[in-house]
């Protein structure tokens, strides 16, 4: 039963294999403007997992009919590219990418004005470009702030991050060993830091109250990447300069 | 047809009724049938008030991924037939019917409550394949709920082909598809910041947001997929997950062994 390459022990003495305690982040990266052509782009890293998000609009909606005379129409896409995984991802959407395009389209959907832009697209389209476990959370972490630089009008800014467990031990933001051999592993997606979920989707088994902990564990993880993505705006918008991808 | 607004939804839900007179955690009736399809392997009818979802389960042969070298696969679909609904369109499967079938995959896969471990014809070249083709017939709402239901009556009524010179031999059966479990998933939907369960599909056009908890026999939380537009709170979750784990019993009685 017990999957090809799985390592003996995952938590030693309290700690991951990665060297992290229990509650621990990996190092975040986060930079706010970083493609030329979009109106908004961000870069959001947890650790090996590299997402960048662009957004395109409010434009004229296309095609015609998909128009909604009183507000906007967000349309988020999430795609991996090929080299981001030891094995090849094949380009195009996939029954995955499709269904993450949807919750992640539903958790931005709570915070945006559309109102303020009737007949109009927002595009969001976020690429994974290396990916080492918690990748949509990265991906929606920087489709927010791509979203807050392109000047679209919203309520708040969505943060998000992963939990899981490992050997009974509820973490926070899980690896990529973790996200492959782990028990369980769950996205949440809060507005702001409010006790707001607008994102949530979880494979494995947990009691309920293991589930709060793990909710209540997400959302202090949220509650510091808000300041983390608040900073990373603040430091965009006080120099005005442009800054190139690194 | 005829469907009451929006705002009316929200406004009966919040004088604390439902349109159809039920409690907030009250399912409409529901009827299961199963081996309605003489030619799958295992199949079930699910009939929740006008809701209607076939499930079809055909067993396949096929090689394993390289990872689980000794395990069978599942594999979940699920189609939104055009006379089901004057919303569905004919074509490849759309964001909605690929969500339907993750959630339900899900929830069998994360529970274990096929044993893969005991599908395996020989190791590293071929393993039983489950397919669980789920067929919507009438749309009224909820369909997780009863796609779910749906495909465990089925599997709990599938049986594995006999397996000859590498062919199935069709309607000739060698055992039952082993089960070690039977999840259910229930769906809590936040309508005007009221929980009930299984709205109908007015309910469902007005809701804020849904989640669907799949919970085993042990009670336990196994699947989690929160969808719709709008948000949860901590105490709304507590309480969606309390809901599904005493409903989820409820509708596991309704499938027998």
């Amino acid at each position: 039963m017990t999957k090809v390459g799985k390592p003996d022990q995952m938590i030693i003495k309290g700690k991951r294999l990665d060297g992290r305690d229990l509650e621990e982040f990996r190092p975040i990266t986060l930079n706010v403007g970083v493609l030329k052509r979009a109106e908004g782009s961000a870069v959001f890293k947890f650790g090996d997992t590299y997402a960048l998000a662009a957004v395109y609009g409010p434009k004229t909606m296309h095609p015609k009919h998909m128009q909604n005379p009183q507000k906007a129409v967000l349309k988020c896409i999430y795609s991996m590219a090929p080299f981001s995984t030891k094995e090849r991802v094949r380009p195009g959407r996939s029954r995955r990418s499709t269904e993450i395009s949807k919750v992640l389209n539903e958790a931005l959907s709570n915070v945006i004005f559309f109102e303020d832009y009737p007949k109009t697209g927002i595009d969001v389209f976020v690429e994974i470009l290396q990916a080492d476990a918690s990748t949509r959370c990265a991906g929606l972490n920087a489709a927010s702030l791509a979203l807050a630089d392109a000047g679209i009008p919203m309520r708040d800014l969505i943060t998000t991050c992963s939990v899981g467990k490992v050997e009974d031990k509820i973490i926070l933001d899980v690896g990529g060993y973790e996200d492959n051999y782990g028990d369980v592993d769950m996205a949440v997606a809060i507005i702001g830091n409010q006790d707001k979920i607008v994102l949530l989707q979880m494979d494995g088994i947990i009691t309920k109250e293991e589930f709060i902990k793990m909710i209540k564990l997400a959302r202090d993880g949220c509650a510091k990447i808000y300041e983390m993505q608040k900073s990373a705006l603040r430091e965009r918008y006080k120099t005005g300069e442009e800054d190139v991808e690194s | 047809m005829l469907k009451a607004s929006e705002n009316y939804v929200k406004k009966i839900v919040e004088e604390e009724m439902r349109i159809d007179n039920r409690r907030f955690d009250e399912f409409r009736e529901i009827k299961i049938e199963t081996d309605v399809i003489k030619n799958a392997e295992g199949s079930a009818r699910v009939l929740m008030g006008n809701t209607h979802v076939l499930v079809g389960i055909k067993m396949s042969v096929a090689s394993p991924f390289p990872d689980t070298p000794d395990e069978g696969m599942l594999i979940v679909n699920a189609e939104l037939a055009p006379i089901a609904s004057p919303t569905f369109e004919p074509g490849p499967p759309n964001e909605d019917s690929i969500e339907l079938a993750r959630v339900v995959d899900r929830g069998i896969r994360e529970s274990h409550c096929i044993g893969l471990e005991k599908l395996c014809i020989e190791e590293g070249k071929e393993v039983w394949e489950v397919n669980i083709d789920i067929h919507v017939l009438d749309h009224d709402g909820n369909l997780i709920d009863a796609a779910a239901l749906g495909a465990m009556a089925a599997l709990l009524r599938t049986k594995i082909p006999r397996y000859e010179n590498k062919r199935i031999v069709f309607g000739d059966y060698e055992r039952q598809l082993p089960i070690n479990d039977r999840p259910i998933a229930i769906t809590v939907t936040k309508i005007s910041d009221k929980l009930l369960i299984d709205p109908n599909l007015e309910e469902e056009d007005a809701l804020d947001a849904r989640i669907t908890i799949s919970t085993n026999e042990k009670g336990e939380i196994c699947s989690l997929q929160k969808g719709g537009e709008g948000y949860f709170t901590t105490e709304e979750l507590e309480r969606a997950a309390d809901l599904s784990i005493l409903k989820g019993k409820e509708l596991r009685n309704l499938l027998g062994n």
